[in-house]
């Protein structure tokens, strides 16, 4: 019954976002108001009913009615709450489902926050989020319903994939989500704001939060995932360039150059028609993951078990959107006024150049993801393009972009002076030289590998300067000492989230160089007491012994880790079998310091007493970690600052 | 500065992005890609030792043997087949009957050196590479599991 009452409901939540996406688009070409006004309360009202369809599904869940066939298939009476919970959203049908509701938590809050937003563009934002709607609804009711009933109903479930009972993993889809979904409201705004002919500061001012929300959700997300593959696939990489990770690494990249020409064109009132473009390809390539991962029309660690009429209705989506979107795009971009004017040397300027870089950075990664696909079907082979594609061309691209990622903030809007801002930056420069040669010697010369020692140079280099930029801002050097603390408490929060994450990017780069290049790796097949050193961490294995989980058993090995003679850390990975649905997992062991991960994985036993063993010593991966917090973080910062205030864009300048 | 000259910038700008990305592409291109062969075409074609390949087919029965932290396997298809050493621990859902990827170099022996043997999250499922290759060998016989 309950089941029944979801299904009902989305079939109105796709009846509401049809009048939604089209009462108000008429009203607003015809400037009626009453029309444009229905917005608000239809996207309230499908936000409601969509909620009720979650809230049912998530109700068969967590009874574990199996009389439903989503829930039979991934669910089991045995399973913890989380998982049950988190289950709704490990497969097809409930991450769809999940993904809608998002979207319509985003419509609504646009609908209660903008209240001070122009009518005309507010009731044109809102329709094309109801189109987005409409597709994503007859998506779900015409080929993924999660509603679907099983009789006769089984009694128990089949589990959900094991891989999948995680709590890092419970999280990660929502997150990402909420990232992709998010960019829909730069999209929804930048398609109203082509529609009305019309691009100024206060559009900008209107659409910048929304894109930072979904670029730290995103951020999070990607993260999240990547950690989870760190500790739960056992190989002691974080990132594979896997078609799925691209994808939410695409919208990603194009999500941070939207960001940042957004607020060149809230600033400057330039740059306009290259950030509506940006809007489309960042949700265009939420899109395109979104397609990615569901069609599997690509090989990747996430393919799921696909249908191709679910891959056809999404690949529709696509061309019909992004096909739309451009068309509309080349048809009223020249009309869009062109803003201030600058130097090359300029912060624009340098904001632009970073820009190109990622938006071509974003374009090698799609060429990479898609050329499998191309070579298939120009029949070129089989071909499977790997980290080393990835490394060898979109790296490279990067590194100018770093460079000028210390430079740029340096310089003034308008007309800047390298000259000068490489002057107060010779320091960093000084020492960024400094700490390549130190790498450099540090690994021995060339028995490390080569770029080593440029990646940690690239990362002293913007960690300090970041730092310079900041010291500047508050005159640190320059002005009075005493005054230092008032000058620092009145720092703006964006110039704080700016300093944040770039200064983050910074220790990313430090932990993903050191780990990438440094990784000390040992497999072999360990006997009980036997011991094996790597990176001069010496492993004992002292103990491998049968555990019992809620819904799985497990091999736990014990390790007692030492370290120049004295005791280190005591490790417990653990090889599980889980019963249903009757599958094996990894789960490393991790003991993380500051300096690196000492990570150990238990095998199987080898019939003679012994168990395949894979050790390692990850340099700097905490690193990164903490490197993509501080990214988080920043950007948490800089959403908070009184100028970016959802629902606040009309409101004058906070004292800076 | 007219807005000519700073559409001029832009387009330069643009064009070298594009001109440095396309170089960079074209010369990974010709290294960096991994081609795909099935073990038939493996014996079809002169593929050069030592150029890092995919091969792909289901793990012979009764072909699994391991000697300490190496495991020898046997992938086939249909036709033809060919030995696989690969040092290390294999993905969870690594079992004989199933179908596998392997990346690494064939040896002077004909035999395969895995450096990476390709877990995936799905039972159900079976790489693309894979199942193409063996509807063409004429191997498949089994529909792909239930639809999730």
């Amino acid at each position: 019954m309950i089941a029944e009452l979801g299904h009902f409901a989305l079939i109105l939540a796709l009846a509401v976002a049809l009048v939604q996406a089209t009462l108000p688009m008429v009203g607003a070409a015809r400037n009626q108001r009453q029309w444009m006004a229905v917005a608000g309360p239809a996207s309230a009202a499908q936000f409601l009913f969509i909620a009720v369809a979650f809230a049912a599904l998530t109700h068969a869940y967590v009874t574990s009615d199996f009389s439903v066939l989503n829930v039979a298939q991934n669910s089991h009476t045995d399973k913890p709450m989380l998982y049950k919970v988190a289950g709704v959203w490990g497969n097809h049908e409930g991450s769809l489902l999940l993904w809608i509701t998002i979207l319509a938590l985003f419509g609504l809050a646009v609908s209660v926050l903008g209240r001070n937003l122009p009518p005309g563009l507010k009731a044109r934002a809102l329709g094309v989020q109801a189109m987005i709607s409409v597709g994503f609804l007859l998506f779900i009711l015409l080929t993924s319903n999660p509603f679907a009933r099983l009789d006769p109903a089984p009694f128990n479930g089949s589990g959900l994939n094991p891989l999948l009972q995680d709590p890092g993993l419970a999280f990660h889809p929502p997150l990402l989500y909420l990232g992709y979904v998010g960019f829909s409201m730069a999209y929804s705004f930048a398609i109203a704001a082509l529609i009305e002919g019309r691009v100024d500061p206060a559009w900008a001012r209107w659409v910048r939060p929304w894109t930072l929300a979904a670029w730290i959700f995103l951020s999070a997300g990607i993260v999240l995932g990547s950690w989870w593959a760190y500790y739960e696939l056992g190989w002691g990489g974080w990132w594979y360039w896997d078609p799925v990770e691209n994808a939410s690494f695409m919208p990603w990249l194009a999500g941070t150059a939207l960001l940042h020409s957004a607020a060149v064109v809230e600033k400057r009132d330039a740059l306009k028609s290259w950030t509506i473009l940006l809007a489309i390809v960042a949700f265009g390539f939420s899109l395109l993951g979104t397609f990615l991962v569901r069609s599997g029309v690509l090989t990747s660690v996430h393919a799921f078990a696909t249908d191709p009429a679910r891959g056809a209705f999404i690949l529709l989506l696509l061309v019909v959107s992004i096909g739309g979107s451009f068309s509309l795009y080349a048809a009223r971009a020249p009309w869009l006024k062109m803003g201030g004017m600058f130097a090359p040397v300029s912060r624009e300027g340098a904001l632009l150049f970073n820009n190109v870089l990622m938006a071509t950075g974003a374009g090698t990664v799609l060429l990479g993801t898609l050329y499998p696909l191309f070579a298939d079907a120009l029949s070129l082979g089989k071909v499977s393009v790997g980290p080393p594609f990835f490394n060898s061309v979109f790296l490279p691209l990067m590194v100018p972009m770093v460079v000028a990622m210390g430079i740029g903030p340096m310089l003034a809007w308008k007309r800047g002076d390298l000259a000068g801002a490489l002057l107060r930056l010779k320091l960093s420069m000084l020492l960024a030289l400094a700490a390549a040669a130190a790498t450099w010697m540090l690994q021995g010369g060339s028995a490390g590998p080569w770029w080593a020692a440029g990646g940690m140079g690239l990362a002293v280099w913007l960690a300090l300067g970041t730092l310079a930029e900041w010291a500047e801002r508050v005159r640190l050097f320059r002005a009075p000492l005493a005054g230092l603390p008032h000058r620092i408490a009145v720092l703006p929060r964006s110039a704080w989230g700016m300093t944040l994450t770039h200064f983050g990017l910074a220790v990313f780069i430090a932990g993903m160089t050191a780990s990438s290049a440094w990784k000390s790796e040992s497999v072999q097949t360990q006997k009980i007491g036997e011991t094996v050193t790597v990176a001069g961490y010496a492993f004992t294995l002292t103990d491998a012994h049968e555990v019992a989980g809620p819904n799985y058993s497990a091999l736990e090995g014990t390790f007692t880790v030492a370290k120049d003679g004295r005791p280190f850390a005591v490790m417990r990975p653990e090889k599980r079998a889980y019963r249903q649905p009757p599958r094996p997992t990894t789960e490393a062991a991790i003991h993380g310091t500051v300096l690196g991960d000492v990570y150990a994985v238990i095998g199987d036993a080898d019939g003679k007493g012994g168990y395949v063993t894979r050790l390692y010593f990850n340099p700097l991966v905490p690193w990164m970690w903490a490197g993509a917090a501080m990214m988080v973080l920043g950007g948490l910062v800089s959403l908070s600052d009184r100028r970016h205030r959802i629902g606040a864009p009309q409101r004058a300048r906070a004292k800076a | 500065m007219t807005r000519k000259r700073q559409r001029l910038y832009f387009l330069l700008l643009g064009m070298s992005a594009l001109g440095i990305a396309v170089t960079l592409v074209l010369m990974a291109l010709k290294q960096d890609v991994i081609y795909f062969y099935s073990p038939s075409q493996l014996t079809e074609f002169k593929v050069p030792a030592n150029k890092r390949i995919r091969i792909g087919g289901l793990v012979e029965v009764g072909s699994v043997a391991k000697e300490g932290a190496i495991t020898r396997f046997r992938v086939v298809d249909k036709q033809s087949g060919i030995d696989v050493a690969f040092t290390g621990l294999l993905p969870d859902l690594f079992r004989e009957g199933q179908g596998v990827v392997a990346e690494g170099k064939l040896g002077a022996d004909g035999g395969f050196a895995a450096a990476e043997v390709l877990a995936k999250h799905d039972e159900n499922y079976k790489p693309k590479e894979v199942a193409d290759a063996l509807k063409k060998s004429g191997e498949w016989q089994r529909e792909e599991g239930p639809a999730r």
